[in-house]
């Protein structure tokens, strides 16, 4: 873990409020695991006070991307910025995907800005070799939010698209799709790493649960130091409460209370 | 004489390398900024609080932020005394700091019982006694909103352990100078203060409150003021060494409250926004008296101007 001034090598508009920001960190970037994530300091005042934690999206030569969607007042900040400003950041921090390489048939499964930690697990299954089927499945509400697809497809795994409008690839929602390829499979040797929103995650985590798949998703909470002291990141998994910044924010997804509404951030 | 400027100061029989202490709740029990912050070089830590059982907490969400500041309802979790003395204690005992473990409880009889066992164990420097608590006992009533449930629950624990004990108040009070002389006729060592003001906040679109508890404490730069006041008036009534706390994020905040009357601070939501700060703030110290050309910290305290 280190805590570092990283300079802003850009800050790219890729979709209606989606960004992605390139970072210069060497020491994170060497350490980097897939799913773990960086708790960026948005501003040098007092509002917001506390950082944001965003995952790591990709990460190469000593430098991080991020994907992050405007979604209140640090992102709005965030989206500000410009090359050559400089940005607190701590990282790498949380627990990442576990990738085994007994696992033969993978299923990457993303909704939305979910993508953000999925990409770098999927690199991680390319590096560790042939044999293996990839399958990732990039959901969006339509195509124009479908992020870094031509990077996707760069790595030589199968590609599907769903999309709510149908305006590309399949016609609804990512979980639907997902359903139907796995239809009728049963398999230990499946494995499913997933990012989205919690209704679709609670989908992802049930199908799963049900053909007896290897399932992880990345989870997201309000977040206070991203160390694990405050203990104020909390979601309610089956063993007690679990911090995202420390259990997380990769999870089994049977370690999770999916029925918990809570799960759903405020 | 190496050692100027100096900026040792007591609290009573505990004696600090320098004024800056991490406030309860947001230090973990050391070990979580250990990349961040060497403990050597701080005045003391104050664990998170200890309580007699197992506690898992309030439901999420737990954190909500407000303009400079930060609602919180962790609920006190902790893995409770025993674990503590196994799993946590031999940490915090290598570590080169005073070391003030933060209790709290629902009843007297638990805050006894810990006091007992806690001052039993080597290591500890003084207990912070956590009077914010509801008293079950005394129904919905808080130790720290009366003054007679305090002395009481103070003398108590005088006689269960020989442990210097550092008395930390609740704001939440309409004069926070009763309490806290009650806790000084009661044989206190310190007072801290302050504790989190009881707030809430609404999402105005889904009509639902913003904490999984509804109410939650406050904290960060928004209450300091109002931290600082306390401290004042309190200085001016009791003769305890006070530690100041509240919204501290830099040096320049902590000097607010030394000269309001605080001999030591304690740096609590800071350390979410930047783990190092803690050391920024002994660095920052350091520097003014330098410019101020003071030799001795302790000259500092309560030399309000007026």
């Amino acid at each position: 873990m280190y805590q570092v001034k990283a300079r802003v090598l850009s800050n790219e508009k890729v979709g209606e409020a989606h960004y992605r920001m390139k970072l210069e960190v060497s020491q994170i970037a060497k350490d980097a695991r897939p799913g773990q994530f960086v708790h960026i300091r948005c501003s040098s005042d007092h509002d917001p006070l506390l950082r944001r934690p965003f995952s790591i999206h990709k990460c190469a030569q000593g430098r991080i991307d991020i994907l992050y969607q405007v979604v209140g007042g640090g992102t709005r900040i965030l989206s500000k910025k410009r090359r050559g400003d400089q940005l607190d950041l701590l990282g790498p921090l949380g627990k990442g995907f576990e990738v085994e390489p007994a696992f033969s048939k993978i299923f990457i499964v993303s909704g939305g800005i979910g993508v953000a930690p999925l990409y770098m697990v999927a690199q991680e299954i390319t590096r560790l070799g042939q044999g293996k089927e990839v399958t990732a499945l990039l959901g969006a509400k339509n195509k124009e939010l479908i992020l870094g697809k031509d990077d996707w497809e760069s790595l030589g795994l199968r590609v599907m698209i769903a999309t709510e409008d149908g305006s590309e690839g399949y016609q609804g929602l990512v979980s639907a799709l997902f359903e139907r390829l796995i239809l009728s499979q049963t398999s230990l040797s499946l494995a499913v790493y997933s990012c989205g929103p919690v209704p679709m995650l609670r989908k992802i985590a049930e199908l799963s649960s049900h053909g007896g798949f290897f399932c992880q998703v990345s989870l997201e909470q309000r977040m206070g130091c991203g160390l694990g002291a405050c203990l104020g990141c909390v979601i309610r998994g089956t063993s007690g409460y679990l911090r995202v910044c420390k259990e997380g924010p990769v999870f089994d997804a049977q370690e999770i209370l999916w029925d918990d509404p809570d799960l759903e951030i405020r | 004489m190496g050692n100027i400027p100096d900026l040792r100061v007591s609290l009573g029989r505990i004696h600090l390398r320098n004024p800056v202490l991490v406030a309860s709740g947001t230090f973990g029990y050391g070990e979580e900024y250990k990349d961040f912050v060497d403990p050597g070089e701080l005045g003391g830590i104050i664990t998170k609080a200890v309580t007699l059982k197992p506690r898992k907490g309030n439901p999420p969400p737990r954190l909500a932020e407000t303009p400079a500041g930060l609602l919180n309802s962790i609920g006190l979790e902790n893995p409770g005394v025993e674990m503590f003395l196994k799993e946590k204690l031999p940490h915090l005992k290598r570590l080169k700091t005073k070391i003030i473990v933060n209790i709290a409880g629902e009843k007297k009889t638990e805050y006894l019982y810990l006091a007992e066992k806690l001052g039993k164990r080597g290591g500890i420097d003084a207990l912070e006694v956590n009077i914010s608590c509801p008293n079950v006992e005394k129904r919905g009533l808080i130790f720290g909103t009366s003054a007679d449930l305090a002395f009481s629950l103070v003398k108590g624990l005088k006689q269960a352990t020989d442990l210097p004990l550092i008395v930390k108040l609740t704001p939440n009070v309409t004069d926070i100078t009763e309490i806290a002389q009650a806790a000084e006729e009661a044989g206190a060592e310190a007072l801290s203060l302050i504790n989190t003001i009881s707030g809430m906040a609404i999402d105005v679109n889904t009509r639902r409150p913003k904490l999984g508890a509804i109410t939650g404490g406050l904290s960060g730069p928004a209450i300091r003021p109002v931290a600082v006041r306390m401290v004042r008036q309190t200085f001016q009534k009791v003769n305890l060494p006070l530690i100041g706390i509240g919204g501290i994020m830099s040096a320049e905040d902590a000097l607010e409250f030394i000269l309001a009357g605080a001999t030591a601070v304690a740096v609590g939501t800071a350390n979410f926004v930047d783990p190092a700060v803690s050391l920024r703030i002994v660095e920052g110290l350091r520097q003014y008296l330098r410019k101020m050309r003071i030799d001795y910290f302790h000259h500092l305290i309560g030399d309000l101007r007026i």
